[in-house]
């Protein structure tokens, strides 16, 4: 049997592109994606990634070595063009606003994960970024894949995802973030923004709209 | 077998203090479960590249603080803002609790709060920089000797 990960037949890995300012940043998370089964492209910059992507004004919209990008995730904080302002741009593109996008930021300011949640961010990590962090990216972008198309099925994880949430917080209208160690969801420090009933509901609202 | 077993002990020791001591936090050992046969050397990168962003960030620093017709502060922070986040990302807790600190001067342009911190992050940075290289060293030994590296939680 063969080592699962890196000998998967490129068609069925998923193509991420990550764009982070910082070298070691890069290194470390295409390290993660890489163990996590995924086929990597790091850029420095929100320019470099809109131009692989294609994006670019001057070059047209040709992609760059025709490799379809399954996930796009960007650090916050860049600077040029921040990871906001390039999410943005993806979502305002007809081609590419379907890819998901996940934010990375150092900085766990509510109203800044709000803001890149609003804009049809699918996640926000706060760094340093694990390797659970990686792989639960990828459940929830290989489980998007599957329902892609299929309206009825993500109605019901909708439905599934508001019935957790009901069932670890005291009643369904609390407010709090559910941080036991009984929740369904996989709860860290660093996830604690991601997992509240707002958050979560804010993305299935924004997983409807798509 | 012995020298392996001396060695090993002797990596698991010097690991434990470099945590004990707050040079190292739970990242380094994250990015050490990170390591594999396809990439032996990953934690010995990162760190190359670690170490060269300090001192690309360091002198970016030293630059701006010695301005003598106004320090740009913002110039500052952004770069203690990034020396933060790969301290960070690699786990080097003294470095990163230093360019805490640092912030705060720069958000209270406070010149001399600044240089003393830049004093103190290169400072943390050169032990840093020693202590992993030991750490590299014992790897090294014990590779060589025809141990496994332990992994020390």
């Amino acid at each position: 049997m063969e080592v699962a990960g890196e000998v998967l037949a490129s068609e069925s890995q998923l193509h991420v592109l990550a764009v982070d300012d910082s070298h070691v940043d890069r290194k470390v998370i295409e390290k993660l994606l890489k163990i996590s089964s995924c086929k990597v492209t790091t850029v420095e910059s929100g320019a470099r990634a809109l131009q692989f992507l294609g994006l670019d004004e001057e070059k047209g919209s040709l992609g760059f070595n025709g490799l379809k990008v399954n996930l796009i995730m960007t650090d916050y904080s860049m600077p040029g063009m921040t990871g906001y302002e390039l999410l943005k741009r993806i979502k305002r593109s007809s081609t590419f606003r379907e890819i998901p996008v996940v934010i990375m930021s150092s900085e766990n300011i509510l109203t800044r994960i709000d803001s890149c949640l609003e804009e049809g961010a699918e996640e926000f990590l706060v760094k340093p970024v694990k390797l659970s962090d990686v792989k639960r990216v990828m459940n929830d972008c290989i489980r998007r894949g599957e329902t892609e198309g299929n309206k009825r099925r993500r109605v019901d994880k909708r439905k599934f995802e508001d019935d957790n949430h009901a069932s670890s917080s005291s009643s369904s209208s609390s407010s709090s973030i559910p941080s036991s160690p009984s929740s369904p969801l996989p709860s860290s420090p660093s996830t604690a923004a991601t997992s509240s009933p707002l958050h979560s509901l804010k993305r299935a609202k924004l997983r409807d709209h798509n | 077998m012995d020298v392996v077993n001396q060695l090993q002990r002797q990596f698991i020791d010097y690991s434990a203090s470099l945590h004990r001591e707050g040079f190292l936090d739970d990242q380094f050992t994250q990015l050490q479960k990170l390591q594999d046969d396809n990439s032996p050397d990953f934690v010995v990168e990162v760190a190359s590249l670690f170490f060269e962003d300090c001192e690309k960030l360091i002198n970016n620093m030293a630059r701006a603080l010695e301005q003598q017709q106004g320090v740009d502060f913002r110039q500052v922070d952004a770069s203690v803002h990034q020396l933060k986040g790969s301290s960070s990302s690699i786990g080097a807790m003294r470095v990163k609790d230093v360019c805490v600190a640092f912030r705060s001067f720069c958000e209270a342009q406070n010149r001399e709060g600044c240089l003393r911190c830049l004093q103190q992050v290169t400072h943390e940075y050169s032990l840093l920089k020693n202590k992993l290289q030991t750490l590299f060293r014992l790897q090294q030994q014990i590779l060589a000797a025809g141990g496994s590296i332990p992994v020390v939680e």
